[in-house]
């Protein structure tokens, strides 16, 4: 399988990435050798094979549903590029 | 008299215990060593006030006889590992100016035992790279150069500032992570040693994550020794990541001088790729015959799956990616560039903030989750990690307990030689030490001698899983029959 260019826009902007018209064909190019690369995978036969959903035989651990931390707000959004009284700060989303 | 950044982590470790010179000495060589080497560009961020107390700690322990096991050993930490009120940028501008309020699991083990932390190493951005290349803060130099040659080498990647420092003696180890070969292919390029440890060995708590399912933090070091006491320390149960395994951590440090006599090797035939080099195809022999030589059963295996443990990867890992770094949104820490409405600003501080490789990675991990492509591409790609893995438990099951392979396909290139026009080019790097990612194995990184051109040549050991006692093992035969590798002079200072 292989992207065309509108494909290209489509997956950028799914992924939040803006693209410039100048990098569309670019990444059209590297995003089609690794899907070529990846090709291969469809010669194996996976006829009856699990997938893997874990690398180690383990069980997910369990605790039990309860408040186990908290009061760490101004550690929260220490970080953020904009916030207010211990909120996050985003452009307006509902008009 | 051999400078004190010179020593072994294991001889610093004796010459404080005898009180030959104090932690506060061992920091101050380093950090005039570090000064010296900017040039390399090794560290993103020198801490030498933290490193300063910490050694200044470390001596009242050794004085009052309450010496921690990595007293007064002074180290460098990958930037992927958040530190507490220390930058930590992962390599990436969008993470510039992020200060963690918490510590990770890793770099806390270490300090509880005592060791200093002497800053932060550069790395490829979001530990995307094999070369050091991606990072956004610049390529790091390899120490070494080609015999009578100054062309700027890369010391691999992605813990390429980890591996740099540790060969140019600008910390006694480092830590490092492996998701693909990140420990063992930058370790084989610089002379040292790296160990990835079993999948859940290391907490990943609090270090930014790449892949979840094949992300694992590692020390690399000069000696295999020094590996294993690193890795004592790095390793334990954590109850905040729910993948770190409930084991105690077994004394690493007292397998180093096991050997290998009664042990059978595994050489798998499928490591024999189309046009490797004479070079590497010696260099293997040559591992072969010292596990030989020391009393192991060398028995040649079949791992089938091999060739497709590279492109299964490359689905496998830029899914988790797409998904683990839709974090940084530009609304909770480091960059943010404005836009028209929310999702133009997500869009935007995500196009400035993001380096190529990653954007790329990003993009094909979304492309193979989408609606129509799941089961064709990510699915698929997990069935086959489970045969990658079932090839590992048939060889181990048949009575093999170590496998023998070269670490790398080649040895260092220069910077820009390679991937520039097709990014597969790189990505053939970890052909060797990809598989051990895909099945949750162990895997050390042992230097076995020098190419024609005078640059260190490594060998990979992968073992069973939580048996990383067996690696070092079998890594010291190596590391004594082989001799340790005389690293570079410092022509950077």
């Amino acid at each position: 399988m292989s992207v065309d260019a509108t494909t290209v826009r489509r997956i950028a902007h799914l992924a939040r990435i803006a693209v410039s018209d100048e990098e569309v064909a670019p990444l059209q190019g590297e995003l089609n050798a690794i899907l070529a690369f990846v090709e291969q995978l469809s010669e194996v036969d996976v006829e009856g094979v699990e997938p893997m959903t874990s690398v180690t035989p383990m069980a997910m651990k369990k605790r039990s549903d309860v408040v186990t931390d908290g009061g760490h707000a101004r550690d929260i959004v220490f970080n953020a590029p904009e916030t207010e009284d211990h909120y996050f700060l985003v452009p307006k989303v509902v008009e | 008299m051999t400078h004190l950044n010179e020593l072994t982590l294991a001889e610093a470790r004796d010459g404080l215990k005898a009180k030959d010179f104090s932690a506060t000495d061992l920091a101050k060589a380093h950090l005039s060593a570090i000064e010296a080497a900017r040039g390399l560009n090794a560290y993103l961020l020198e801490t030498p006030d933290r490193a300063l107390q910490m050694a200044g700690v470390a001596d009242a322990k050794i004085a009052s006889g309450e010496a921690r096991p990595l007293e007064g050993l002074p180290l460098g930490v990958k930037d992927l590992f958040c530190t507490h009120g220390v930058a930590t940028t992962a390599g990436s501008k969008i993470l510039e100016g992020f200060q963690p309020h918490y510590e990770s699991a890793v770099t806390h083990n270490l300090w509880r035992d005592g060791a200093v932390m002497l800053g932060k190493l550069n790395l490829d951005e979001f530990a995307m790279g094999s070369s050091n290349e991606t990072s956004a803060y610049g390529d790091v130099v390899s120490p070494w150069r080609r015999a009578g040659s100054e062309t700027k080498l890369v010391p691999g990647g992605s813990s390429g500032g980890s591996a740099a420092a540790v060969a140019a003696h600008l910390c006694l180890g480092a830590t490092a992570t492996d998701t693909g070969g990140s420990i063992r292919q930058p370790a084989a390029f610089t002379g040292t040693v790296g160990i990835k440890p079993t999948y859940g060995r290391c907490s990943r708590w609090g270090t930014v994550a790449y892949a979840s399912s094949l992300d694992q933090a590692g020390p690399i070091a000069r000696t295999v020794r020094d590996c294993a006491i690193l890795l004592g320390s790095m390793s334990g149960a954590d109850a905040r990541d729910t993948t770190c395994a409930d084991l105690a951590v077994p004394d690493f440090e007292a397998a180093v001088a096991r050997g290998v006599k009664g042990l059978t090797i595994g050489i798998p035939k499928e490591y024999r790729v189309e046009g490797m080099s004479a070079e590497i195809q010696a260099l293997w022999d040559k591992g072969a015959a010292m596990l030989k030589d020391a009393g192991a059963t060398i028995r040649e295996i079949s791992l089938p799956h091999t060739r497709y443990a590279l492109p299964a990867y490359y689905i496998v890992a830029p899914a988790e990616a797409s998904s683990n770094l839709a974090r940084y949104d530009g609304v909770r820490y480091g960059l943010r560039v404005p836009g028209k409405d929310i999702a133009g600003m997500y869009e935007n501080t995500r196009a400035a903030g993001f380096g190529r490789e990653v954007k790329r990675r990003i993009m094909i991990g979304t492309y193979v989750l989408s609606a129509g492509y799941y089961d064709a591409y990510y699915v698929r790609a997990q069935k086959i990690r489970t045969l990658i893995k079932r090839d590992f438990e048939e060889a181990y099951a048949s009575g093999i307990d170590a496998i023998l392979t070269p670490a790398t396909p080649s040895a260092a290139f220069g910077i820009g030689e390679k991937g520039s026009g097709d990014p597969v080019e790189m990505y053939l790097q970890d052909v060797f030490t990809i598989t051990v990612n895909m099945a949750g194995l162990p895997g050390i990184s042992v230097p076995a001698g020098l190419d024609a051109q005078g640059l260190p040549l490594g060998l990979q050991l992968i073992g069973r899983p939580f048996d990383e006692e067996t690696l070092f093992a079998a890594a010291q035969v190596i590391e004594t029959a082989a001799g340790r590798t005389q690293l570079p002079k410092a022509w950077w200072a």
